[in-house]
């Protein structure tokens, strides 16, 4: 009786390894001839990595970044629409801060506090982070949004079905529903510029150089270079979005 | 192994497996061949993207006809601003030749666009005016040549 006892549960006990080992492997096949999970990191090491700097030290809100995006990407022109803005804050001496935008900066700023009630001021371009682990790409539901292999967040305007979701999962509201298309859009960094060799509208066009890009795989990059000779930061860093947009001198009153 | 099975738990796992297959063999008709190439997106849309036409044309395309302004913007505090900065998209204008194709600004108003008094823009950095004292009557290129801008005509 014992044997018997013994062996049946040597059988399940083999029968049960044999199966977890041929999960395991079956696991890491499917993982890696990408078949059915598809893996976020990029494998082609050789493509550039993108990063963005923004040197606030240096933005004297011309807006001219804000009007080449919109003129470059055909972005409409109604004061909703943005894929690049510049806001202005201003601290008061009271603690209480002021924060303006009126058309993305384009038609330029003018100071509402009076100087005696400053206590500082700047101002701050936004735009796409670029994350690389977006939370406007892990919510899209058909795979219209995706992160390219240069590590840029773009947009499948055929496959876009217009649901929103993404618009609210950004953190930086750097996304919108086009109107006309009806689809969602937002930065793509100039991809058609890049990949010509051209710089993004924006960098283009910056009188101060208060906007950096580079590849960050490359230690003899512009973008390498800032990083190393700046205090960088990140906006919302607590939500781990992995965002690639480093912004210097950066006060702790930017959302 | 069978026998184990009681015959509405059999038929269910059948019809769930017919279920799959289809999905399976549907999904293979239905997705675009560039799909899951990179990643679960369409590969071939970075190619689309890649063909949207240009506006801004890039600070060196400018360089190759307007030398002389090249020049006299090497002397001065605009040196590194790119034509297209004011002059806007230039594409049309390299392509045509055509001077109405691009933009010519003036007035107070463009120049204070970079140079108006703000409390915001950092101190050194650029000269900045008081559009409601500094001549008021005159307009800016009157006096300033926007490319040699301290080489004052009056």
């Amino acid at each position: 009786m014992g044997t018997v006892k013994m062996s049946s549960s040597r059988r399940k006990f083999l029968k049960t390894a044999a199966m977890l080992a041929g999960a395991t492997v079956g696991y890491t096949w499917l993982k890696s001839s990408n078949f059915l999970l598809y893996g976020a990191e990029p494998k082609d090491k050789s493509l550039p990595w993108y990063g963005i700097g923004i040197d606030i030290e240096k933005c004297i809100g011309c807006g001219n970044c804000a009007k080449a995006c919109k003129k470059e990407n055909d972005v409409p022109l109604e004061p909703f629409y943005f894929r690049n803005w510049v806001e202005q804050y201003t601290v008061k001496n009271d603690g209480s801060v002021d924060i303006v935008s009126p058309n993305g900066g384009i038609d330029g700023f003018v100071q509402r506090v009076p100087d005696d009630d400053i206590f500082k001021s700047f101002f701050v371009p936004k735009m796409c982070n670029h994350c690389a682990k977006s939370p406007c790409e892990q919510v899209c539901p058909v795979g219209a949004t995706f992160l390219s292999p240069e590590g840029l967040v773009l947009i499948d305007e055929k496959y876009c079905i217009g649901c929103r979701y993404c618009v609210q999962a950004c953190p930086y509201g750097c996304r919108f529903i086009h109107p006309v298309k009806k689809v969602a859009n937002k930065c793509t960094f100039c991809y058609h510029r890049v990949k010509k060799g051209l710089d993004p509208a924006c960098m283009e066009v910056c009188p101060t150089g208060a906007r950096i890009y580079g590849n960050l795989r490359d230690p003899g990059s512009n973008i390498v270079k800032y990083l190393k000779e700046h205090t960088t930061h990140v906006l919302r860093p607590n939500l781990n979005t992995g965002s690639k947009l480093y912004y210097n001198a950066l006060s702790s009153e930017v959302r | 192994m069978r026998s184990n099975l009681p015959p509405q738990i059999s038929r269910l796992v059948l019809a769930f497996s017919i279920f799959i297959i289809l999905f399976l063999v549907a999904r293979h008709f239905l997705s675009p061949a560039s799909f899951g190439k990179y990643g679960h997106y369409r590969a071939d849309v970075l190619g689309e993207i890649e063909k949207t036409e240009i506006h801004y044309a890039g600070q060196k395309a400018f360089y190759e006809c307007h030398q002389d302004v090249q020049d006299l913007k090497s002397q001065d505090v605009h040196a590194e601003i790119h034509c297209e900065t004011c002059h806007g998209p230039g594409q049309k204008h390299i392509s045509s030749g055509e001077a109405a194709d691009i933009l010519k600004p003036s007035g107070r108003e463009f120049c204070g666009s970079c140079h108006a008094l703000n409390a915001a823009k950092p101190k050194g950095t650029i000269a900045q005016v008081d559009l409601k004292k500094h001549n008021i009557e005159k307009n800016c290129i009157e006096c300033h040549n926007p490319h040699q801008p301290w080489a004052l005509l009056k």
